[in-house]
C-alpha cells in the first residue's frame, strides 16, 4: 500500500500528504512533515476504528472460550455435582493420555483426514484440469454441478449416503451384490471398516469441490507460455503435469491440503450421523462432545477440547515450519 | 481440433460430473417420495405407482410440522442475521485493509485465519458451561454469537481480496469531476463493491447453514434448534417407524435455497472463493 488514500473528506492538499518529499517541496517543508504525521496517525486510528470491531468479535468468540476451556480442563468437575469441584492441575490430561480411547481415536481421525485428503486431492485436481480445460459452453454448467456438494449441509450429504447403504432402506447392496462381499446382508454400520468406508465417501464427496476451486484458482496461475513451450519441446502430457504445472502451482496445492486437513480432522457431522462413534468410528471431536455434552464432564471434556487444539497447532506447525506452507502470502496476505 | 470428437468426449466428460455432483442429491430425493412401506424395496427409486408426497405433508402440514417448520424459522433467522452480522463488520475491517494504512493490519488477517482453522468443538466445551450459568444457552443469540466464528474470518479474508481489486482512483476521479466525497463513493465504489460483500454473504450464509456442532450442543428444545440439529433427532410417526421418509423430504427442503443459489450465482460464488483464498 504506498498511496495511502484518506477515506475521510478529501481536503485539497491530498497529493503533498499522500507523497511526502515527492511533492513540490516548499519553504514549508516542516509544517509539511507535521501535517504528514497528524495525517497517518488519523489513518492508523481510523483503520483500527474500523477494523477494531471485528478483531475484537473474533478474539471474543474464540480465544477467551479456549482460556476458559484450559482453565477448566484443571479442575474435576461434573455440572450434575457442581458442588464437588476440585482443582487437580494435569490430572484430566493424564487420565485421557493415558487411555486407551484417546489413541484410538487420535488413530481413527488421522486415518479419516490422511484418507480423505489424498483422495480429495486426487479426485479435486482431475476435476480442477476438467473446468480449466472445458470448452466455454460446458464451463458454467460444470461449476453449477460442482458447487451444490459444496453448499449442501453435511448433515444432508451424511443421511443420503447413510440411506444409500443402510441394510434396510439401501439400494447399494442390491446394486452391487455381484461384487465379492457384498450381499443383501451385508450391515455396513456395524463393523468398523465398512463404516469408515462410507463415512469417508460422504466427507469426500462433500468437500471435493472446495479443494477442486482451489486448485482451480492454481491452475490459472501457471503460465501459458510454460506448458506451450513444454509441448514444443516434445513433453508428453504426463511431463507437463510433473514437470510445468504441478511445480508452478506448488503453493496452492500446498494451502488446498493443509486447509483441508484441518477440515476433515475436526471432522464430526458424518460420524455422529452414520454411527455416532460406535463400532471403532469414533474421531476426536466425538470424544470431547460426549464427555462435555452428553456426560456434563465439563473438566474432563475441557481437557479433550484444549488437546484437540493443540493436535491442530501442531499440524499446523509442521505445515509451516517443514513444508513452508506459507498460508499468509497464499492467501493474498500482506 | 474442436471436432465433434471433441464434443462428444466433453459431452460425456460433463455428464459424469454432473452424476458425481449431483446423485446423493437424487438418491435422497427419490427416497423422500418412498412410502414408509415401500422404503425397504432395496431399489432407487420407489416401487412403481407407490410414490407418495405423504412425507412432505407430514413435516409440512402433518404431525412433524412443529419440529421441521421451527427448525426451519430458527435455522434462516439465526443464519440471517449472522451473516448480516459477520458482513457487516467484516465490510469496516476488510475496507480497512484493503485501503488505509496501519499497524496490525497483518496481525487481523493472521488472526481471522487462525479463527477459521479453530476446532469448533473446543469452542464448544466453554460455551455450554457459560451459556448455560448466563441464560444464553437454547437461544437464538446463543448461537448467533458462535456462529460469528465462523462467518466472520471468510468473510474478511473474502471481502480483503475483493476490495483490493477495486480502482479507488475513481473515487478521485469522480471528485475531480466535481462529484462531492458521497456522491464518488456511492457513484463509482459502491457498484464495483457490492457484489463482493453480496458474494461474501451467500458464502457466509452456507457456511452458517451448515453448521451442525453448535447446533446440537447449544440447544435443548425447538426454542432455538437449527434444522441440522433437528434432523438428528428426528423421530418416525410411531416408535416402530422410521423417519426415514420424513428426514429425506426435510434434507430435500433445506437444500433448495443451496441448489437456487448456486445456480443463480455460480460465477461470484466461485470467484469469492478462489479470491479469498489464493492471490487474485
Amino acid at each position: 500500500m504506498t498511496s495511502a488514500i484518506p477515506a475521510r473528506p478529501v481536503s485539497p492538499d491530498l497529493e503533498q500528504d499522500t507523497t511526502p518529499g515527492v511533492g513540490p517541496g516548499g519553504p514549508s517543508d516542516k509544517k509539511a512533515a507535521a501535517q504528514y504525521s497528524d495525517r497517518v496517525r488519523a489513518e492508523r486510528r481510523l483503520g483500527w476504528m474500523l477494523a477494531g470491531p471485528a478483531f475484537i468479535v473474533m478474539l471474543a468468540v474464540t480465544l477467551y472460550p479456549i482460556l476458559q476451556a484450559i482453565y477448566e480442563s484443571l479442575f474435576q468437575f461434573r455440572l450434575t455435582a457442581p458442588g464437588e469441584r476440585e482443582f487437580i492441575g494435569l490430572g484430566n490430561y493424564l487420565v485421557i493420555l493415558t487411555d486407551n480411547v484417546w489413541w484410538k481415536d487420535l488413530g481413527v481421525t488421522l486415518l479419516i483426514t490422511v484418507i480423505t485428503v489424498a483422495i480429495e486431492l486426487v479426485l479435486g485436481f482431475a476435476l480442477a484440469l476438467v473446468m480449466h480445460k472445458a470448452l466455454k459452453a460446458v464451463r458454467g454448467p460444470l461449476r453449477t454441478a460442482i458447487l451444490v456438494p459444496y453448499g449442501i449441509i453435511t448433515v444432508v450429504s451424511a443421511f443420503a449416503w447413510f440411506y444409500a447403504f443402510d441394510i434396510n432402506s439401501g439400494y447399494v447392496n442390491s446394486w452391487f451384490a455381484w461384487l465379492p462381499g457384498i450381499d443383501s446382508d451385508l450391515n455396513w454400520f456395524a463393523q468398523g471398516p465398512t463404516a469408515l468406508f462410507v463415512i469417508m465417501a460422504s466427507e469426500i464427496w462433500k468437500t471435493t469441490p472446495f479443494i477442486s476451486l482451489l486448485l482451480l484458482a492454481g491452475l490459472a496461475q501457471v503460465p501459458d507460455e510454460l506448458t506451450e513451450a513444454a509441448k514444443v519441446d516434445g513433453a508428453t502430457w504426463w511431463e507437463q503435469m510433473r514437470k510445468v504445472i504441478i511445480p508452478n502451482m506448488k503453493a496452492a496445492i500446498m494451502v488446498a491440503v493443509l486447509f483441508r486437513a484441518l477440515d476433515a480432522f475436526r471432522i464430526f457431522d458424518n460420524v455422529f450421523i452414520m454411527t455416532n462413534g460406535a463400532y471403532g468410528t469414533e474421531v476426536l471431536s466425538l470424544l470431547a462432545y460426549r464427555q462435555s455434552i452428553s456426560r456434563l464432564e465439563i473438566g474432563l471434556g475441557s481437557a479433550v477440547s484444549v488437546l484437540l487444539f493443540l493436535c491442530v497447532l501442531i499440524i499446523c506447525f509442521i505445515a509451516i515450519k517443514l513444508f513452508k506452507v506459507d498460508l499468509a502470502g497464499a492467501q493474498g496476505g500482506k | 481440433m474442436t471436432s465433434t470428437r471433441s464434443k462428444v468426449l466433453w459431452g460425456i466428460v460433463s455428464v459424469l460430473v454432473a452424476v458425481y455432483a449431483l446423485f446423493p442429491v437424487a438418491s435422497i430425493l427419490a427416497t423422500s417420495f418412498k412410502a414408509p412401506s415401500d422404503l425397504t424395496n432395496q431399489k432407487f427409486l420407489p416401487s412403481p405407482g407407490q410414490a407418495t408426497t405423504g412425507n412432505y405433508e407430514q413435516i409440512l402440514v402433518g404431525d412433524a410440522q412443529g419440529l421441521f417448520l421451527t427448525a426451519l424459522r430458527n435455522s434462516i433467522g439465526i443464519c440471517l442475521i449472522a451473516t448480516f452480522i459477520a458482513v457487516v463488520l467484516a465490510t469496516l475491517c476488510a475496507y480497512a485493509i484493503a485501503r488505509l494504512d496501519f499497524p496490525g493490519k497483518k496481525l487481523v488477517l493472521t488472526t481471522a485465519l487462525a479463527v477459521s482453522i479453530f476446532p469448533v468443538i473446543s469452542i464448544v466445551t466453554p460455551l455450554f458451561n457459560l451459556w448455560r450459568s448466563i441464560g444464553l444457552y437454547d437461544t437464538w443469540p446463543g448461537l448467533i454469537i458462535p456462529y460469528l466464528s465462523l462467518t466472520l474470518p471468510i468473510s474478511i479474508w473474502t471481502l480483503a481480496a475483493f476490495f483490493r481489486q477495486i480502482p479507488w482512483e475513481l473515487e478521485q476521479a469522480a471528485q475531480v469531476d466535481g462529484a462531492t466525497t458521497w456522491q464518488a463513493f456511492r457513484k463509482a465504489i459502491v457498484p464495483l463493491a457490492a457484489p463482493g460483500v453480496f458474494t461474501t454473504a451467500i458464502i457466509a450464509f452456507f457456511i452458517a447453514w451448515n453448521d451442525f456442532v453448535y447446533g446440537i450442543s447449544l440447544t435443548s428444545t425447538e426454542a432455538a434448534r437449527p434444522v441440522p440439529a433437528a434432523l438428528a433427532f428426528f423421530t418416525g410417526a410411531s416408535q416402530f417407524e422410521e423417519p426415514t421418509g420424513a428426514i429425506s423430504a426435510a434434507a430435500i427442503i433445506v437444500t433448495i435455497p443451496v441448489v437456487v443459489l448456486v445456480l443463480a450465482f455460480q460465477r461470484q460464488i466461485v470467484s469469492g472463493l478462489t479470491q479469498g483464498a489464493v492471490k487474485g
